[in-house]
């Protein structure tokens, strides 16, 4: 449900202020304390994490290190999470556009509880989202059924599914689907407030001034969302390389065929080999730091686009 | 679900939009979350009961709940002090400090797993010392107050036990209550606050009596927040747990293990009860939303 929280680019305001006259400001005592307690917290649980990381990747020196790497199965984990990244940001993005321009520029009925069902994948738990593509596509599930059925209706689709018999659970279009569900509304909530709270002015002038749908789309709407659009596609982009529970239920844990990044992590972790598990789990930390400083970095400009 | 026409609008592009967003949602989203409730439709009355109220199940939604709710707590309470400290004051470093607060948003539930056992496990760089006396606290409890069997609710080791699951939570769910909680206290005026002094308040007084329920709708909708996603979380949870049933096997894990032996109506049957309480759950998140925005407008 991470939607829910304001880290929407359109009501970001940076918060920082002075501390203000004397009478509202608490005794030093308890800014210390407050300071303290606060900046403790953030080490114990959100600094250090991050150190280990790289620390216990390196603890057996930089060689075990780019060892990790040099493993097949290491290379063929990070290739199929960038080809199920390649294919689901683009796909959420798309939806994400589709949606947004429906949902802001438009009025209609049950607009809400659209709004709220693009929510919904938030509020699974990762494993259930896998399960759910087991029941639709797994042996045992709708596909399965329908396929080994003595009677099926359109014999000709069962009959052609028997024949070009490609696997989606414990394969790569599973956790692809299952990737796409979990990641599902991360650009359509960014750029739904964006939207709405830009208006529909200057797409209405662009039509009247003779513009086609797509040209008023490419050349007033897309500039105008640009940086919400990329703040999206970074958090959706962070959270499809490092799923971990989703994947989890619809890979077939095959070394080296459908282990994604974080799959492999557990492998490497449940096989005591420390170094390399780290040594994997160090891209996804690096991975998540540059997306933390590309999303200050939009924060900032669309702090200054705003004074403008 | 009665999606009416649009009003008649000058722009273009209603009906391919509407239709793509109605057919990709349904796609990836509607029919697969159906099939759960439907397989579970498919179970009769007493298969369903065995299921989901067996022994072992019914001692994970109590971890679960239990252990949720107390790192929900633990983060609406450190949730507000780092807030306020990074509203109120000012220090170096406080721009870094601040865009680390989203790192568990950002960090892949695995990799945050392995590190938080790395270093809360006894050999690590908390665990060293703060293990024993954990230890040691849990095992002077029970010496006090003998009734209570504290090593079992308590655990007796930070990772790899229960300890373990309420750290992985807290981290997992400490952004929610600092994004929710930090632009409200920002726009508070400090006017409150000086007529609160001027009038005599001393400054407990004015933190108690002015700015606290000022800002208990945005602190219940964090702490309602974290508390959703730490029920569902896994990935973090289970490099960190110990994962022994019907001490710490926590409701995810248990579906993964059904899963896994194949027993996908009892996994389904899980799922489903997982999937109403989150629901239920959105809703009431949705309607604390509704209600401190209009709070907050008057």
């Amino acid at each position: 449900m991470a939607a829910s929280v304001s880290t929407a680019l359109a009501d970001k305001r940076l918060p920082v202020r002075a501390a203000g006259p004397r009478v509202i400001r608490n005794p030093w005592w308890v800014r210390m304390l407050f300071m303290t307690t606060a900046l403790t917290f953030v080490g114990c649980f959100l600094v250090l994490p991050l150190v280990a990381v790289f620390i216990e990747a390196l603890r057996k020196g930089v060689g075990a290190y780019f060892g990790a790497f040099a493993d097949p199965a290491a290379q063929s984990a990070i290739r199929l999470t960038l080809l199920t990244v390649a294919i689901v940001v683009p796909a959420n993005l798309v939806f994400g556009v589709a949606a947004s321009w429906c949902i802001a520029k438009f009025d209609f009925r049950g607009k809400s509880l659209l709004i709220t069902l693009i929510d919904l994948p938030f509020a699974v738990s990762p494993v259930i989202s896998g399960l759910i593509y087991v029941l639709v596509f797994g042996a045992q599930g709708w596909l399965g059924l329908y396929k080994n059925a003595e009677n099926p209706s359109w014999p000709a689709l069962a009959a052609w599914l028997n024949v070009h018999d490609f696997q989606i659970i414990f394969a790569v279009p599973g956790i692809v689907l299952a990737t796409t569900f979990v990641t599902f509304p991360f650009v359509a909530r960014e750029l739904i407030p964006l939207m709405q709270a830009q208006g529909n002015d200057e797409e209405y002038a662009a039509i009247t001034l003779g513009a086609s749908g797509w040209q008023t789309f490419w050349k007033v709407t897309v500039p105008n969302i640009k940086w919400g659009l990329f703040y999206g596609v970074i958090l959706c982009n962070a959270r499809a390389m490092g799923e971990f529970g989703a994947v989890s239920v619809v890979s077939g844990h095959v070394r080296g065929e459908t282990n994604t990044m974080p799959l492999h992590i557990e492998i490497l972790y449940n096989e005591y080999n420390f170094v390399a598990a780290f040594a994997v789990s160090s891209l996804l930390a690096l991975l998540a730091l540059v997306t933390l400083v590309l999303k200050c970095f939009i924060e900032w400009r669309h702090a200054q686009a705003r004074e403008a | 679900m009665a999606f009416a026409r649009a009003k008649r609008s000058v722009l273009p592009g209603f009906g391919l939009s509407l239709g793509f967003t109605l057919a990709y949602l349904s796609l990836i989203v509607l029919i697969p979350l159906s099939a759960a409730f439907i397989k579970t439709a498919g179970m009769s009355w007493a298969e369903f009961l065995e299921a989901v109220a067996s022994p072992r199940v019914v001692a994970s939604y109590k971890l679960s709940f239990g252990i949720s709710l107390c790192a929900a707590l633990i983060n609406a309470f450190f949730g507000f002090i780092l807030s306020w400290v990074l509203v109120r004051y000012t220090f170096p470093g406080q721009r870094l400090v601040d865009a680390l607060v989203d790192l568990p948003f950002a960090l892949p539930t695995a990799v945050a797993g392995i590190a938080l056992s790395a270093i809360y496990a006894r050999n690590g760089w908390v665990g060293t010392w703060l293990d024993p006396i954990w230890a040691k606290g849990v095992q002077e409890l029970s010496s006090i107050v003998p009734w209570v069997d504290w090593p079992s609710w308590l655990g007796t080791k930070l990772a790899f036990d229960r300890p373990g699951i309420f750290i992985a939570l807290t981290f997992i769910g400490l952004p929610f209550v600092v994004r929710t909680v930090q632009p409200v206290l920002a726009e508070l005026e400090p006017d409150l606050e000086e007529a609160a002094a001027t009038l005599g308040a001393n400054r407990w007084q004015t933190m108690t009596k002015v700015i606290l329920p000022e800002l208990l709708p945005a602190l219940i909708t964090g702490f309602a927040l974290a508390f959703a996603r730490a029920l569902g979380e896994y990935g973090s949870v289970v490099f960190i747990a110990g994962n022994q049933p019907l001490h710490s096997e926590i409701t995810p894990l248990l579906i993964m293990t059904k899963l896994e032996q194949y027993d996908y109506r009892g996994a389904t049957a899980i799922a489903s009860v997982m999937l109403v309480t989150s629901f239920v759950l959105l809703l009431l998140i949705n309607l604390l939303q509704k209600w401190s925005r209009r709070y907050y407008r008057v």
